[in-house]
């Protein structure tokens, strides 16, 4: 069972407006979080107590040099991994104590995952790769299409669902999968380098579909190394050697994204 | 998750890899096909050994002479002589209760010849009662009769090869044939009976008893004494009888025994276990066929794996629980071993359609379900541990694969 920390009052409705957010629960919280790899001599230290608080509607970017402990992080973020010791919380949900089926069913549920490398499911058409994991979710087949064809839409690419991955362009092919990571609806939209494998052109298109999911309610952590593309984020986190050395607060979580339509109009409709 | 929705993923699996999934099949389907060809080509060489012996006819019984097992061996002079089997003891033996008829057999191999064609035919003297006690029917005239034999008359019945190697399609009832240069007088053909093992029984000719001795193996020993019981269930008490009368009669023990007795019920036990020995064997080289394409299983599966960690990890992080992952990678182990084990059935069973070194194989009805089954098992069997590699494989790992 995934224990649930209650973010109501026993017996009190899920209210109508909801409460400003900085009083309610964070999306996610890291709680001095520690992680290592490996014991005795060759023990690695990837996280030295690192504690972090995101809220909903938010667009953080956490930046840092390879090395620096922000993949460990990404993994904790992502359910992939759980922390040696300290606290993560998604939702209310400590991870500290899940198994891998209990940790698989959070991230279908609460996380959607864009990669640097698109990770595509080869030889799978873009709206097979977007009802993956609704089929996962144990969705019927009509909803898993009425889902997915909406989410396609919504990155624009409703008139390619039928192409395979490698019929599409690197910037397609990682639209794709932002329409994967958003389709279940989850919590969190985590984003590793996700503009990486880009050129600059595809990368501001895909920035401004961040830009524009982030402005209609959803909440983005972007793990970059790149200025420019941390310049989107309302918040810009800095790791270094397995701590958090710089936290800035550009924008206030509600508010709209920085540079929102700034980009090129990467959305056709 | 739906079962539906698993399978399909599957497929696409199997799909990704035609060449390999079509190679991986045929390692089932051999195992499967040989397993069923090879049980029914035992399964029919044991069946027309069996038909070859009952042919022989369910209520006759065989008294061969033999020399003895003291002849010739001083250190045992309390053991008598061997004797002759003669006349006179098939005349003993017809007294005995539960017997229907007694046919005293001398045989030999003769050239048979109609001053056209010659042809080498075993030869064998006896009484009509013999041919009652052989089963045999005929196909053209009649047999000889014991008036025939008292008076020692060149009369002959020929066997359906023999005669065709003589005579052709022509009838050769009335005709006269030599044997070994002394002229006969054909009867009667006998029916087509077919062969039994390596020699035909069909290749014969049959004359009465008192000719034979006379003219080609003299008034030695009888080759052997073909008793007729009186029905299939006192075989075993006639068979007694014969051993009594006939060691009371050469003033012997069963343990120097100079004839032994033979009846088709005790040659077709001996026949049959020989016959399941066999098959159990060609099944048994069959079956580690079967297990090589099990583990021909394993290493493709442990390789597709290897080769789809970032795909898994990709399903993984999207929700994938390990029992799902489990569940495809058993589905495309177990759709490998079953494809190759309906195609075996298929195989199999068109290679039962044909004769093999001259044995009709005979399909065992069992060896297809369970050949199929088996073949199912191997797939959950051999797939489990590579299936179980990538359930268990960290979703953080596998991503970081190349």
């Amino acid at each position: 069972m995934i224990r649930r920390q209650p973010r109501h009052a026993a017996g009190t409705p899920p209210a109508t407006r909801p409460l400003p957010r900085a009083e309610q629960e964070p999306v996610i919280r890291l709680a001095s979080v520690v992680k290592t790899y490996g014991t005795g001599e060759a023990v690695v230290h990837a996280l030295r107590g690192v504690s972090l608080d995101v809220v909903e509607r938010d667009y953080v970017a956490i930046m840092g040099a390879s090395g620096s402990g922000k993949s460990t992080m990404m993994n904790i973020i992502g359910c992939l991994d759980v922390p040696t010791e300290g606290q993560f919380l998604i939702d209310g949900i400590d991870t500290s104590s899940l198994d891998e089926q209990q940790l698989a069913v959070l991230r279908n549920r609460k996380i959607g995952f864009v990669f640097q490398a698109f990770n595509l499911i080869p030889r799978m058409t873009a709206l097979g790769n977007v009802e993956l994991p609704l089929s996962y979710a144990g969705l019927k087949s009509a909803d898993r299409r009425r889902r997915a064809e909406a989410a396609l839409q919504l990155v624009g690419l409703f008139d390619r669902m039928n192409a395979q991955p490698k019929q599409l362009s690197g910037g397609q092919q990682q639209r794709v999968a932002v329409a994967r990571a958003l389709v279940t609806a989850p919590s969190l939209i985590l984003a590793d380098e996700p503009t990486g494998n880009l050129d600059t052109r595809a990368s501001g298109d895909l920035m401004d579909v961040f830009d524009r999911l982030n402005a209609v309610g959803r909440t983005i952590v972007l793990i970059t190394h790149e200025a420019d593309v941390a310049a989107h984020a309302k918040r810009v986190i800095g790791v270094q050697d397995g701590r958090i050395v710089a936290d800035r607060r550009v924008t206030e979580p509600r508010a709209l994204p920085p540079l929102l339509g700034q980009g090129q109009p990467a959305v056709r409709s | 998750m739906s079962p539906v929705q698993i399978f399909r993923f599957a497929l696409a699996g199997l799909a990704a890899n035609k060449l390999r999934s079509a190679l991986t099949t045929l390692g089932i389907l051999i195992g499967v096909g040989s397993v069923i060809l090879l049980v029914a080509v035992g399964n029919g060489s044991s069946q027309s050994v069996q038909n070859a012996i009952s042919s022989l006819g369910a209520n006759s019984i065989t008294v061969l002479h033999t020399e003895g097992s003291a002849a010739g061996t001083s250190s045992t002079a309390a053991f008598a002589e061997p004797q002759n089997l003669t006349t006179a003891d098939s005349q003993a033996l017809a007294a005995a209760q539960g017997v229907a008829s007694v046919s005293p057999v001398v045989s030999t191999s003769e050239t048979l010849d109609n001053g056209a064609s010659s042809n080498t035919a075993s030869l064998t003297g006896t009484y009509p009662s013999y041919f009652a006690a052989e089963d045999d029917t005929l196909s053209a005239g009649a047999y000889f009769t014991t008036q025939e034999v008292n008076t020692a008359q060149d009369v002959v019945v020929l066997g359906s090869e023999a005669a065709t190697d003589l005579f052709g399609t022509a009838n050769p009832v009335g005709k006269s044939v030599l044997v070994a240069g002394i002229p006969f007088t054909v009867t009667g053909v006998l029916a087509a009976k077919g062969t039994s093992g390596l020699t035909s029984a069909d290749d014969t000719a049959i004359a009465p008893l008192t000719t034979v001795q006379d003219a080609l193996t003299g008034f030695g020993t009888l080759n052997d004494v073909v008793v007729l019981a009186k029905s299939a269930t006192v075989v075993d008490t006639v068979e007694g009888e014969i051993t009594s009368i006939l060691d009371l009669r050469h003033h012997e023990t069963s343990a120097d025994a100079d004839f032994e007795v033979l009846s088709a019920s005790t040659l077709l036990s001996t026949a049959s276990s020989t016959a399941h020995t066999f098959t159990v064997l060609l099944g048994a080289v069959a079956a580690i066929s079967l297990l090589v394409g099990g583990i021909g299983i394993t290493n493709i599966m442990l390789v597709t794996v290897t080769e789809r960690t970032r795909e898994i990890g990709i399903r993984k992080a999207i929700g994938a629980t390990p029992g799902v992952i489990l569940a495809q990678f058993l589905t495309e182990a177990t759709l490998l071993s079953m494809i190759g084990g309906a195609l075996g059935v298929l195989a199999g069973f068109i290679g039962t359609q044909f004769t093999i070194v001259g044995v009709k194989p005979v399909t065992v009805p069992l060896s297809i379900p369970l050949a199929f089954g088996v073949s199912a098992l191997i797939g959950l069997f051999f797939g489990g541990f590579p299936a179980n590699r990538a359930a268990n494989m960290r979703p953080a790992d596998a991503l970081r694969y190349e």
